[in-house]
């Protein structure tokens, strides 16, 4: 409560500092606007960055030492208070303010990317600390190297993580042979050939697919899709029975991220400069000569980079593997068997009422690492792609 | 190639290759081009001069049906390329194109390296045989468009990495490597320096020899130096059109004139 009331408070004294800097420079002017360093306002940002800054490096080490007591929030007013002062006294003409605006705005900055590093940083320390736990109780080798998933809450369980690997890289495989092409193909006809009115209706609906909760795409799986696949594929062709398979979660999983990669390869196709086509088209090239080798290779960066988004969601995804693969673990190449991924595994293992401390549900931790890593290794593996490839052609 | 069958320059400049007769052109609110007509003639050079934005670019575009690619750009009138009317159903325009080569007014290097944006259209058309031929198509290419100096250590390198004026003879390169039969170039020398463009029109006079070649230019001098034939546009239409050296000594229309000398632009 006090620290609401404290920041509050700064808010009113930096609002008062702008125009109360901006005046105090012209005054020291004499009015006349033309004879400042810099822009009126730009005396106004000057006092509100000085008064704001000292005050809320105080207030959040406060914060982190002592938190709220009222000595602390007047303090933190007081030495807003004394900032104010001392920099209406530096607001003459010739203060740069402009400079001091642009320190201002770089440190704002670079604030905001340091917060996106500190959580990055923050979940993964949280995760190492409970998987070195994990680590603890259970040998790594069983973990990463054993074939068979068996947790059991008595303990003495098999943990290995290759089946729910295996799992997860087999199910996202099936839904970006489906998604990349599909996806891609229709951005093409959506960029190059569609008529204005053909895109003015399909985009939006293209973009509302993609905002249909997973769960909703997951039930479609399980009353669909599962069955129809057992019932014309499986069985007729003597793989199995199983109503939840990896093909069904594939599958689904693949329709989900059609529009995902369309909406996004759309808009990078729709970038590249008309003047490329033109050049290419003024030789005499088709359209799809032009799209094949000149449109697409202009927007592959993008385009790559869309895929690898569609990859990492394929892996991170759930819903639609509980309701369309199942929960069995199992080391399988039948794609019409029940398989299950990790993070499915993750879910069940801290959903039971099983002890925190024991392995059976500290493995979850590590397996959110190992999903973490593929992905981290997914997106710089893409990075490399994308720059080895600028390198190329810009 | 068939130099045995070239007719004499001064022979040659009489057949007609283009003939244009009552052209209009409108983009969504203007009336770009207005009753163009003209005949344009084989083996020979013909340079469009006029004040910015009277439609040179326009007219050029319309002459290998590239107005096509504009969606809100119209086209009428009649338009023959050796007596065949090009708006015909039956002509598929990307032949056309290939047959009506152009380069356009800003460079367009495609993202490739220097020797694909200048194999682009041998390759497509499948005009050479094996490798080596390519390369020495590119080779030949770049040599003629001035540039091969200049990039042949680096021609894995991209075409997009190349200065203002080098991505210029970049794309007369590429333009060239198709051997189309007619070359419309607009303001090929914007970015050139006095020797490239001494190269470039060099390449014009040489290409003359084969090809019908159609240029825009801001520059008078070029205009004389190179052009048999001499068009002036003005708001649109086209106000005069007669031999070079005719056009830029005696005008007849008052507009000319007062271009040439430099009162109006
Ligand atoms: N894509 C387009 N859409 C709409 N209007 C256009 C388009 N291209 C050209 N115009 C208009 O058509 C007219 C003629 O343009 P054009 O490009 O042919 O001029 P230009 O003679 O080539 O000029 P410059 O010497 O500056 O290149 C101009 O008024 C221009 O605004
Ligand atoms: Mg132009």
């Amino acid at each position: 409560m006090t620290a609401t009331w404290t920041l509050l408070t700064l808010l009113v004294i930096a609002a008062a500092s702008f125009p109360l800097g901006r005046a105090r420079a012209l005054a020291c002017a004499g009015g006349d606007s033309c004879a400042l360093h810099s822009l009126p306002r730009h005396y106004g940002w000057a006092s509100v960055l000085l008064t704001l800054g000292p005050a809320l490096v105080l207030f959040v080490l406060l914060e982190m030492t002592a938190p709220a007591t009222p000595a602390g929030s007047l303090a933190v007013v007081a030495c807003a208070l004394v900032a104010l002062a001392w920099a209406l006294r530096r607001m003459h003409p010739g203060f740069r303010a402009r400079q001091t605006v642009e320190r201002g705005v770089l440190a704002l900055l670079m604030l905001a990317a340091c917060v996106a590093i500190a959580t990055t940083a923050g979940i993964v320390l949280s995760m190492l600390f409970e998987t070195q736990n994990f680590f603890a109780q259970y040998g790594w080798r069983e973990f990463f190297l054993s074939a068979t998933w068996a947790p059991r809450f008595q303990g003495d369980s098999d943990l290995g993580i290759l089946p729910l690997l295996w799992g997860t890289l087999y199910i996202s495989l099936i839904a970006l042979v489906l998604a990349v092409p599909v996806g891609l193909f229709a951005a093409i006809y959506m960029a190059e050939y569609a008529g204005q009115r053909f895109r003015a209706i399909v985009k939006p609906g293209i973009e509302v697919l993609a905002g249909i909760p997973t769960i909703v795409y997951g039930l479609f799986a399980l009353i669909t899709v599962g069955p129809l696949l057992r019932d014309y594929f499986a069985q007729p062709l003597g793989l199995g029975s199983s109503g939840s398979s990896v093909m069904t979660a594939g599958l689904v999983m693949g329709i989900m991220l059609i529009p995902f990669v369309s909406s996004l390869s759309d808009d990078i196709i729709a970038q590249v400069p008309q003047s490329l086509r033109d050049g290419s088209l003024g030789l005499g090239a088709t359209r799809s000569e032009t799209i094949r080798q000149v449109v697409v290779p202009a927007a592959l960066p993008g385009i790559v980079g869309a895929v690898l988004l569609a990859a990492s969601r394929a892996i991170g995804e759930t819903m639609i593997v509980v309701l369309g693969a199942g929960a069995a673990a199992k080391l399988n190449l039948n794609p019409f068997e029940a398989m299950t991924t990790i993070t499915v595994k993750i879910v069940s293992q801290l959903t039971g009422d099983g002890d925190f401390a024991a392995p059976e549900t500290l493995v979850a931790f590590a397996l959110g690492l190992t999903l973490f890593a593929i992905t981290l290794c997914l997106n710089v593996l893409a990075l490399a792609i994308v720059r080895k490839y600028r390198e190329q052609y810009e | 190639m068939e130099d045995t069958l070239t007719e004499a320059p001064g022979t040659a400049a009489d057949t007609t290759k283009i003939t244009v007769r009552g052209l209009q052109v409108y983009y969504a609110g203007t009336h770009a081009v207005r009753d163009v007509d003209v005949d344009i003639p084989a083996k020979a050079v013909t340079a469009l001069i006029g004040p910015s934005g009277c439609g040179k670019s326009t007219f050029l575009r319309c002459l290998n049906r590239m107005n096509d690619t504009i969606p809100d750009a119209r086209v009428t009138g009649e338009i023959c390329i050796d007596g065949e009317e090009i708006h015909d159903a039956r002509v598929d325009p990307v032949q056309l194109r290939a047959k009506v080569g152009m380069v356009f007014q800003k460079p367009n290097p495609f993202p490739k390296s220097i020797r694909d944006n200048v194999a682009y259209g041998p390759k497509i058309h499948g005009l050479t045989r094996t490798r080596a031929e390519l390369n020495e198509v590119v080779e030949k290419s770049l040599r003629r468009a001035a540039l091969w100096d200049e990039v042949k250590d680096r021609l894995d390198a991209p075409g997009t990495g190349l200065s203002g004026g080098q991505q210029q003879r970049l794309c007369i390169a590429r333009a060239i490597a198709t051997a189309p039969e007619i070359l419309l170039m607009d303001e090929p020398c914007s970015a050139l320096d006095p020797i490239a463009t001494a190269q470039i029109e060099e390449l014009i006079d040489e290409l003359r020899n084969r090809f019908a070649v159609v240029i825009v230019t801001h520059s008078m001098q070029q205009a004389a130096r190179v052009s048999q034939r001499t068009a002036f546009f003005h708001l649109g239409r086209m106000v005069e059109y007669g031999d070079t050296g005719e056009l830029f000594t005696n005008p007849a229309d008052p507009r000319t004139e007062s271009y040439i000398t430099g009162r109006i632009g």
